[in-house]
């Protein structure tokens, strides 16, 4: 394909080529909805409703962005040291299975404020765990990445039935869940410290793990380009060789980031264990870590655009729930749809219109 | 105990089939350079696909070959992603992955008001089990009997064709000049450049190979194994056959023993259940479930043998410019 290798200027790179992606996935969405009898203006408008149209609404969305910020960081920060992180689903997973065994032993014996911290530490160090074996494998045994994540997201799904099945099942329970975690070791709602100021907002799941998870982008950011960790791991990503000659070990760079990247996965069990389920139960994870890729493609790698993708999969997830709830002909799959399309068009087709662009920019600089 | 053992290979037989259609559509694929993680939503959409047809026709053939097309537009798809735009391949075979499982409920929901499901579908409609001719006179016959009435006998005809096809698979790929050229694009794609063969095209055609084996395996599990679809009917099994593919170094005999050998752990794990082995207790059905994910890493990692994937794999071609 003609085009494809011209460089083309800054903003149509990081604004229009993305932007156009985007409209095309939401284009071919429309079309789904016509597919399947469904009036896709009418969609779009309860979609947009749902997402933002209501205090609880919005308290949904800002929700699953929580999620997505962490697994778009995660995934942005393999990238950067040139690996593909696809285990972001098993490391949540994980994560989360950290801060469930933490509260479960000791949520009546800590008090509140130490049981988060020790949560976000654990859910943080369960899930660079589970990306450090396959990130040593890569980086010491040239064991492909993308594969051994991909064998640990099951692996990590056989182990965690395992253990709710027959280890940490609420006795006299029949569904595989645990008991519920004492009060003290949830993280706050944000309705509920709104209210304590004074403001009211309707109750929904959006709790202060947000918070976290704009720190970590924060953090992500000064990682990756304002410390020395970050720049060797930019330099492995670019050029593993000029790495070597710069006295950089790239093996142990890329150890580190994986595992750095698992952390960030893990922080999904924060949201999810001690912000909103309250107790641990199976495939709470589902989903969030495969979309982090798409975030993260979107978002350039970059954790202001990650935030911003991030928000653009929290506003289709609560307004799809929307959608389903409404139109008796659609179910919550169509998010699926829509999130399958975003990542085909922004994520493997994020080429389709450079040809045009390049045709385009080359006749302007004419 | 040779009566369990039978039937234990049987059942092996037939939860393999849909792994060795799927594992030798990645071979297809990856052996020419191009990855395939979307085995699974390939064979996803080729099960819905299947059923909705077979269903409405009446007839297993059409929802083959509706299977079959489905499949390998889906391949096709991948194929523009990243041969022709040069997008990422792991990227495009989520996508895939994600739209299949997304688009085959809100079709099925919309066509035929099951929450998603299909209708279940009535025999003239799907592959049923075909009885060699004596299966039921020799079956008292000792060993034989057995062997012939149960393990040979009496499966659908999607099965005979897996175990048929992987021969058909080597002689294509090791005997061809087809097989060279696509073996060659994988490995020094520029060579084959040089020789005035279109890498793109050669690429192509092996996407073309592993949509029709992925659609085979998919309508294997919704119209032959099983009797309708379901919500995410092929739960992991590209993956395995994925797991199978690497397992078995991307070499067509060694990859049909890692799919017999998953599969044979599926069976066995099915047997166990709950069963309590003499000196080691009960063994947990999710660790067998895990077993193909574990060996493939220690695999990978190279503590028994060394699985080396074509060269050129996961490598967009560009002509020199």
């Amino acid at each position: 394909m003609k085009g494809l290798d011209q460089a083309l200027p800054r903003w149509v790179n990081i604004g229009l080529l993305p932007l156009l992606n985007v409209v095309t996935a939401l284009l071919v969405s429309a079309l789904v909805f016509l597919v399947i009898d469904v009036n896709p203006l009418k969609a779009a408008e309860i979609l947009l409703y749902g997402a933002f149209g209501y205090q609880e609404g919005l308290g949904f969305t800002l929700y699953y962005t929580t999620n997505f910020i962490f697994t778009g960081l995660a995934v942005a920060i393999a990238f950067h040291v040139g690996l593909f992180n696809i285990g972001g689903e098993g490391q949540a997973y994980i994560g989360g299975l950290g801060v469930g065994l933490l509260c479960l032993a000791l949520d009546t014996s800590l008090p509140g404020p130490a049981l988060l911290l020790l949560s976000v530490l654990v859910a943080g160090l369960f899930g660079a765990a589970w990306a450090f074996i396959p990130g040593w494998l890569q980086a010491y045994r040239g064991s492909h990445i993308v594969i051994t994540t991909i064998m640990f997201n099951f692996i990590a799904s056989s182990l965690m039935v395992y253990l709710m099945v027959n280890v940490l099942r609420e006795p006299g329970q029949m569904t595989p869940q645990s008991r519920l975690l004492d009060e003290n070791s949830w993280m706050p709602f944000v309705h509920e410290v709104l209210a304590g100021i004074g403001i009211e907002f309707e109750a929904s799941p959006l709790n202060l793990s947000i918070i976290l998870a704009l720190l970590c982008a924060l953090g992500t950011w000064l990682l990756i380009w304002k410390t020395k960790w970050g720049y060797e791991i930019r330099t492995v990503g670019f050029n593993r060789d000029a790495a070597v000659y710069a006295g950089i070990k790239p093996a142990y760079v890329m150890v580190l980031a994986m595992a750095i990247s698992g952390a960030m996965a893990g922080m999904v069990g924060v949201n999810e264990i001690s912000g909103v389920q309250h107790r641990l139960i199976l495939d709470f994870h589902y989903g969030y870590g495969f979309a982090g890729i798409a975030v993260a493609l979107m978002g350039r790698n970059h954790p202001i655009g990650i935030i911003l993708a991030a928000l653009l999969f929290g506003v289709l997830y609560q307004g799809g729930a929307e959608l389903a709830f409404e139109m008796s002909n659609i179910n919550r799959d169509i998010v699926v749809v829509m999130q399958g399309l975003v990542i085909l068009f922004c994520g493997a087709l994020e080429f389709l219109y450079k040809p045009l662009l390049a045709k385009f920019f080359k006749e302007k600089a004419a | 105990m040779i009566e369990t053992i039978l039937l234990t290979l049987d059942a092996t037989l037939r939860v393999s089939t849909p792994l060795i259609f799927a594992a030798f559509a990645g071979m297809f694929s990856e052996r020419s350079g191009v990855i395939d993680i979307s085995l699974e939503g390939k064979m996803l959409a080729a099960a819905f696909a299947a059923a909705a047809v077979a269903y409405t026709t009446e007839s297993a053939w059409l929802g083959l070959g509706a299977a079959i097309l489905v499949s390998i537009s889906l391949a096709m798809l991948h194929g523009v992603a990243c041969i022709t735009f040069r997008g990422n391949q792991v990227v495009s075979g989520v996508a895939i992955n994600i739209l299949a499982a997304g688009l085959t409920m809100s079709l099925g929901l919309s066509w035929f008001k099951q929450g998603g499901q299909t209708p279940l579908l009535p025999d003239e409609a799907r592959f049923t089990s075909i009885e060699f001719p004596f299966a039921e006179a020799l079956r008292d016959v000792p060993v034989i009997g057995g062997l012939y009435s149960e393990l040979l006998s009496g499966h659908n005809i999607l099965v005979y064709m897996a175990f048929l096809m992987v021969p058909l698979a080597w002689w294509i790929l090791f005997r061809t000049r087809y097989g060279l050229r696509l073996r060659a694009v994988g490995e020094n794609p520029k060579a084959v450049d040089t020789a005035g063969i279109s890498v793109i095209r050669l690429r192509y055609s092996a996407l073309v190979f592993a949509g029709v084996l992925c659609g085979l395996a998919g309508t294997y599990i919704s119209a032959a194994h099983n009797a309708q679809f379901v919500r995410d009917m092929t739960a992991g099994q590209g993956f395995i056959a994925l797991a199978a593919l690497i397992f078995g170094k991307w070499r067509p005999f060694p990859v049909l023993g890692a799919c017999l050998l998953f599969g044979l752990l599926d069976a066995v794990a099915v047997r166990l259940q709950g069963t309590e082995l003499p000196g080691i207790g009960v063994i947990p059905v999710q660790f067998i479930e895990a077993m193909p994910y574990i060996l493939t890493v220690v695999l990978l990692a190279g503590f028994f043998g060394k699985a080396v994937a074509p060269k050129a794999i996961g490598v967009p071609y560009v002509k020199e410019r």
